[in-house]
């Protein structure tokens, strides 16, 4: 008890939080005074030992980890219980959404999708003009970062190649906000070139927007669909996500004592403590917290309870290969030698039929989807998802060729980040090429940052480095997400995420 | 030298610098010039199998067999012994590619790429080479809409640019200095041919770019800037022209205590050439610190 008091007044004298960052920090502590969900010796065992993973996301699970409204229905019919009355104007549309955003939980008490904008906001722009249009957007954004500043949030925009997609990326690019967080859907038959060399120019100003493959998204999800939220989850629209537990891959590797006892014993022994963590978050926030019973949000429709998954991940890919390479004798490391990186995709074939046989009651679809999980800011020693180690990628085209043939097993996102040189910016055509050839190939989602950004990607989200820099000089920040930002940039070394060197023409030696 | 096989010295998936859109870059080993100010002296040479290479080589991976110097990439860390110890500026590690070997590559790597440059070295030592190779590429379906480029210094009589230049979209031409005294001393050939070269290029459209690498103290000097300047309105007042600044990377021999080019005297001489009417003077993208 002393410890957990001396932590509530660590959280309300702390000076670089403002006062809603400490109330959401004094609930989280205050939920975890409740005893943890009911969980069998076993896989509390592997909890503690941090061989799966809760994501810390509370004791109590009393809100759904991810929720995607489907905010055409506010707009089509207004909303009685917040007595919204429906929307006629572009005006009144915008606003409904910024009234709609507050009602929206998640596990980090803002909302993690904020809608399709573009398909939402299409239907009121009739004999608005452009430049108007943009002046909205633009105030709109600005909303968004200053009220809700919190770079899990996300809006998604295409596939289409419309007016308010490009008044959002064009004042995307000249604000350079860390909210909201951008993707934009591509599908090669609808969006077309210019759209996505729009996008790519984007990327190069402002390390925004992240592309998602639509057309292998859109097969994995049945009506209405599906959204991109968060640190790249793709999850079903009008649902979500009820909870996301993972595996820590280089510890289940660690407990191994060689390539097949990790892949026929221990793999498919944690892969079952995992499900069996989330069988049991997930009954409780189905059966025990109320949430969903006289919830406004279920009754008109913004959600349906059938609809949430819930999110199988996985991390530290690369230490467990390596680890399970060195158990072999076998010197070739993770992204840079074909053996190892086909180890790699054994084991992501492996996991994604293990997850397959592990049933989930109240789950979509009643079973899991696999998710390349992006990291945590206090993992340590360990690299997100499948991602390459810091520091030691490849160049971008061996690096996509290298994690390809992963993405087809996460159904619920992987997330890579290439790291590209500064000197792209005086060649964007490059940028545009790559990221339509790993499109093309089956890469599920391209992100990339250019360093010399000051806003850049950490583990999936978005932080200004200057703001890093003023958190470190205690200053505190205005935006949520910085604090994560900074913590992972002094543990897991995010920072040290390293361009190739391709200016200088020719490197010497032969290694390719 | 073709028999359909090239000595390469290294080849990149990845080049953001050699041209538009993202390229292929393939780099064959010799050198017909001898730059002080090279950053990459160890495609100079061609391997006259010594050995002095052998006895640095500390994981192993170079052997002698026989008479024959022979690399193997499995022990090799990457260390860079051998091309210190190396009294001609070659390259052991080099290894022989046939056209069909590159073809294999770009296949691999197609749907990235916007083309391919060829650099050295110079790139036109392996003309037959490099007519094969082209000529092999824009015969096949999948491959057709690469664009390919060659990075040159130019020194190629015109026979030879005629017998490429028809499967060639670009050049890249590095014209070294214009004082013929100086050119010797930098690169120890004459500039005669680089100069016919840029003319030779310009005139039949396929001068993607003229390159000009800034000395402090040799070709920053008001005379060097003014030829450059009438030689690109010769050339076209809209002809491309990317000045570099002269780094210590890589740098070997006496110009390595040379002092670095600094940006604000890159940006010196393009102020002059802007005001001379040139319409595209582009300076290096990154500075180094």
């Amino acid at each position: 008890m002393t410890e957990t008091l001396s932590q509530l007044r660590r959280i309300a004298q702390n000076p670089t939080l403002s006062f809603k960052q400490k109330e959401h920090a004094l609930a989280v502590e205050a939920e975890n005074m409740l005893p943890y969900v009911l969980l069998d010796a076993e896989t509390r065992a592997a909890l503690d030992a941090r061989i799966i993973c809760d994501m810390y996301e509370g004791n109590a699970p009393y809100k759904p980890r991810y929720v995607l409204p489907d905010y055409e229905v506010v707009l089509k019919n207004g909303s009685a219980h917040l007595e919204l009355p429906k929307p006629e104007t572009l005006d009144e549309a915008i606003n409904t959404l910024q009234i709609a955003y507050h009602h929206v939980p998640s596990v980090t008490g803002m909302p993690v999708f904020i809608g399709h904008l573009d398909a939402l906001l299409l239907p009121f722009c009739d004999g608005v003009s452009d430049n108007e249009l943009y002046r909205k957007i633009k105030l709109f954004w600005r909303y968004i970062d200053r009220v809700l500043p919190d770079a899990f949030l996300h809006a998604d925009i295409g596939p289409t190649d419309n007016r308010v997609a490009r008044a959002i990326l064009k004042a995307d690019a000249e604000l350079k906000q860390v909210a909201p967080n951008l993707t934009f859907l591509y599908d090669p038959e609808v969006s077309g070139d210019a759209i996505l060399r729009l996008c790519t120019d984007n990327i190069i100003a402002c390390s925004k927007p992240h592309i998602a493959n639509h057309p292998v998204h859109r097969e994995v999800f049945d009506e209405p669909g599906y959204a991109i939220v968060s640190c790249y989850n793709a999850l079903p629209l009008r649902g979500g996500a009820a909870s996301l537990a993972r595996v820590n891959l280089k510890k289940v590797a660690e407990a191994s004592s060689g390539e097949a006892d990790f892949l026929d014993v221990q793999l498919p022994r944690y892969v079952n403590l995992n499900a069996r963590l989330m069988r049991a978050r997930v009954d409780y926030l189905f059966r025990q917290s109320g949430f969903f019973d006289g919830n406004f949000l279920v009754e008109e429709g913004w959600i349906d309870k059938d609809r949430f998954t819930a999110m199988f991940g996985i991390f530290a890919m690369a230490e467990a290969v390596n680890h399970l390479q060195d158990l072999a004798g076998r010197p070739g490391r993770y992204g840079h030698d074909a053996a190892a990186n086909e180890l790699g995709h054994r084991i992501s074939a492996r996991l994604a039929e293990l997850v397959g046989r592990e049933p989930m009651e109240h789950v979509w679809r009643g079973v899991a989807m696999l998710h390349a999980q992006a990291g945590l800011s206090s993992d340590a020693g360990t690299t997100p998802g499948v991602r390459i180690p810091y520091g030691s990628e490849p160049d971008p085209v061996s690096h996509v060729q290298a994690l390809l043939p992963h993405h087809k097993h996460y159904l619920s996102g992987v997330s890579e980040i290439l790291t590209l040189d500064e000197t792209v910016r005086s060649n964007p055509e490059a940028v545009f090429q790559l990221a339509k050839g790993a499109l093309q190939l089956g890469f599920r989602e391209f992100t990339a940052n250019v360093t010399g950004n000051d806003l850049v990607r950490v583990t999936g989200f978005m932080i200004r480095l200057s703001d890093v820099k003023l958190y470190n000089a205690a200053k505190g920040s205005r935006v949520n997400t910085t604090a994560l930002g900074a913590e992972a940039a002094e543990t897991v070394h995010i920072l040290d995420r390293k361009p190739r060197v391709v200016g200088l023409e020719l490197m010497a030696g032969s290694g390719v | 030298m073709s028999d359909g096989v090239a000595a390469v010295s290294k080849f990149l998936t990845w080049s953001v610098v050699d041209g538009p859109g993202n390229r292929f870059v393939l780099f064959l080993q010799g050198c017909n010039y001898r730059c002080v100010t090279c950053h990459n002296p160890h495609t100079i040479g061609v391997c006259s199998d010594c050995g002095a290479c052998v006895a640095v080589c500390p994981s192993g991976a170079l052997t002698k067999d026989g008479r024959k110097v022979v690399h193997d990439p499995g022990p090799c860390i990457s260390c860079d012994s051998c091309l210190s110890a190396c009294p001609t500026r070659a390259n052991p590690m080099v290894r022989r590619m046939t056209v069909g070997d590159v073809l294999d590559l770009l296949r691999r790597n197609a749907p990235f790429l916007n083309g391919l440059t060829v650099s050295g070295g110079e790139a036109t030592l392996h003309l037959d080479f490099l007519i094969d190779l082209f000529t092999a590429i824009k015969a096949a379906p999948d491959l057709a809409h690469l664009t390919l480029f060659i990075d040159s210094n130019g020194n190629l009589p015109a026979e030879g640019w005629q017998r490429v230049l028809p499967v060639t979209d670009g050049v890249m031409l590095d014209i070294k200095a214009f004082d013929p005294e100086r050119h010797r001393r930098l690169t120890g050939a004459d500039n005669d041919l680089s100069l016919a070269s840029a003319k030779l290029l310009a005139d039949a459209g396929k001068l993607y770019e003229l390159r000009f690498l800034l000395i402090p103290g040799e070709t920053d000097h008001p005379e060097e800037i003014a030829a450059l300047s009438d030689l690109v309105h010769e050339l076209g007042p809209d002809t491309r022209l990317r000045l570099n600044a002269f780094q210590h990377h890589g740098v070997r021999g006496p110009a390595a205590t040379w002092a670095p080019m600094p940006r604000a005297g890159v940006e010196a001489a393009a102020g002059v050439l802007k005001a001379s009417g040139l319409a595209e003077v582009v300076l290096p993208s990154v500075w180094l610190p």
